[in-house]
């Protein structure tokens, strides 16, 4: 039951006061810009826009700096604003092949033609603490080389020619779209696919791991990681013809997970998918994995009843928005629902010290629980 | 318009503030913020899937003499999306070799730079192996 209460306005202006001035920090120290937040901590940038699904790095910065690095706060002022965009459409399905690779990695062919390009990585990085950057200082140009061609092919091409790789099936021009109906049961591919590439990066980390250890028959190889620029075309209708009307910097991962067969498909190579905004390299991994496991019935597997082959579980539980939104919201005043549980409380031990234990079914009944 | 709609902002305003005065033109369309959802495919070849939004400004513009140009820009920037209508425009008429020399080739040139500019430090981080011991031996 909610009951309407007044109050407290003054109390709540002088709180979002403090909060300004808290979140501006020492004033002897210089502010933050919201380019130097773009530019400087650009892999939070990126996950603000990948589970914000809007890509803007300003407005990501931005909402970082007001969040005070809050990510999930972030990405909740994010989500809230790309909801006051009207949709001027949708772009044709991006080609990744065609990617300007910052960065492509097989960990299942060595000499992968086009090469294995390490890119900006943390990998290989002792992991100690560089106390140099305490201190302001300015960085030597990195070394160059003859540049690469300007696109390297998907390895997952050289792997198919011998036809062991699962091939997949074409799809509507027009994907079903989580942000315009409800996700409801059961979600096709696309469906989960846009569901994991706006999922929280921790919560499929932990998912992706879990199969990893054995919750689900998903020992996967990563085919191969890709991290670049890829230009976003769309049909413009007042021209009859598609420009591009932007690019953007995409990872990718396609793994392969070998598969004994089934009762509908033969041994072959099966794959997992993901493609996440920016550079997001622990999320697209993730992503593949929990993709690969949600694809158990089309493949034929059995369900071993783990938690990344539930798509329910996996699907409804991945926004950290929705679950930030239903956790975050039991810290408001809940003044009323909890009067009726005392007053339970209250009554049911009356009732039991004065000796009527069968009471309690019916008392426990009578109380509604809203909240 | 490709192009547009990729350039730097301030590079476009630059070289377009550099290329002459405004030309006389009616708005048709006011510049506007909206999203496009960005679509990708399952495995890269297969079923298209949606992959998030991205911001992108549109405006539409009419010359004097008619011409109509379309702006369709990434971000959130009015004015750019206002020159790069008036470009389209100005492309449809005798203006055009001039500002394919003043403006376009400019920022093509600096689009190539850049992106030479990222794939030699990419080509930089290639990995060449050379086998030390094999296993079988």
């Amino acid at each position: 039951m909610y009951v309407a209460v007044k109050g407290g306005e003054r109390a709540i202006d002088n709180a979002h006061a403090w909060l300004a001035e808290d979140r501006r920090g020492d004033p002897e120290v210089p502010e933050l810009s919201v380019a130097q937040i773009r530019e400087q901590m650009r892999l939070a940038v990126n996950r603000v826009m990948a589970e914000g699904s809007l890509y803007d790095p300003d407005l990501a910065a931005l909402a970082i700096k007001q969040s005070r690095g809050d990510l999930i706060e972030a990405i909740f002022l994010i989500r809230a604003y790309r909801t006051t965009l009207p949709r001027f459409g949708g772009s044709r399905p991006v080609d990744t092949g065609t990617m300007a690779c910052d960065r492509r990695i097989s960990a299942t062919f060595k000499d992968a033609p086009g090469g294995q390009v390490l890119g900006p990585t943390f990998d290989y990085t002792h992991r100690l603490l560089d106390f140099k950057l305490a201190a302001e200082g300015t960085v030597p140009p990195a070394p160059t080389a003859d540049p690469l061609p300007e696109t390297a092919p998907h390895i997952m091409g050289f792997l198919d020619r011998e036809g062991l790789i699962q091939s997949e099936p074409e799809g509507p021009d027009t994907p079903p779209d989580l942000t315009r109906s409800p996700l409801e049961l059961p979600a096709e591919r696309a469906l989960r696919l846009q569901a994991l590439a706006r999922g929280d990066e921790g919560f499929l980390l932990g998912l992706a791991y879990s199969t990893q250890r054995g919750y689900a028959r998903n020992h996967a190889f990563v085919a191969e990681l890709r991290i670049g620029t890829v230009a976003v075309e769309m049909d413009i209708p007042e021209l009859g013809f598609a420009i591009e009307i932007g690019e953007m910097t995409l990872t990718e991962c396609e793994t392969v997970n070998q598969f004994t067969g089934s009762k509908t498909e033969p041994a072959q190579f099966t794959r997992g998918y993901g493609l996440v905004f920016g550079m997001s390299e622990r999320k697209a991994l993730s992503m593949a994995l929990v993709d690969r496991a949600l694809r158990w019935k089309e493949l034929g597997e059995d369900d071993s009843g783990a938690p990344a082959q539930n798509a329910e579980f996996v699907l409804y539980h991945s926004d950290n928005i929705q679950a930030t939104g239903f956790l975050e919201h039991i810290k408001l005043p809940h003044y009323v629902d909890f009067q009726s549980e005392l007053e339970l409380v209250r009554k049911l031990r009356a009732q039991t010290a004065a000796g009527g234990v069968t009471a309690t079914a019916t008392a426990a009944q009578d109380c509604e629980t809203g909240s | 318009m490709s192009l547009l709609a990729k350039a730097p902002e301030d590079g476009l305003a630059r070289l377009w503030s550099a290329a002459g005065p405004e030309p006389a033109h009616r708005v048709l369309r006011a510049p506007e913020t909206g999203a496009v959802m960005v679509r990708g495919r399952a495995g890269a070849v297969g079923a298209a899937f949606n992959l998030g939004e991205m911001t992108v400004t549109r405006c539409s513009v009419r010359l004097e003499d008619g011409t109509v140009g379309h702006g369709y820009v990434q971000g959130r920037s009015k004015a750019k999306a206002m020159t790069a209508a008036l470009v389209d425009a100005l492309m449809q008429t005798a203006a055009a070799p001039v500002l394919e020399q003043q403006l376009l080739q400019p920022l093509r040139a600096a689009l190539a730079e850049a992106a030479a500019a990222r794939s030699a430090r990419a080509a930089a981080t290639k990995v060449d192996f050379f086998t030390m011991v094999r296993g079988e031996d």
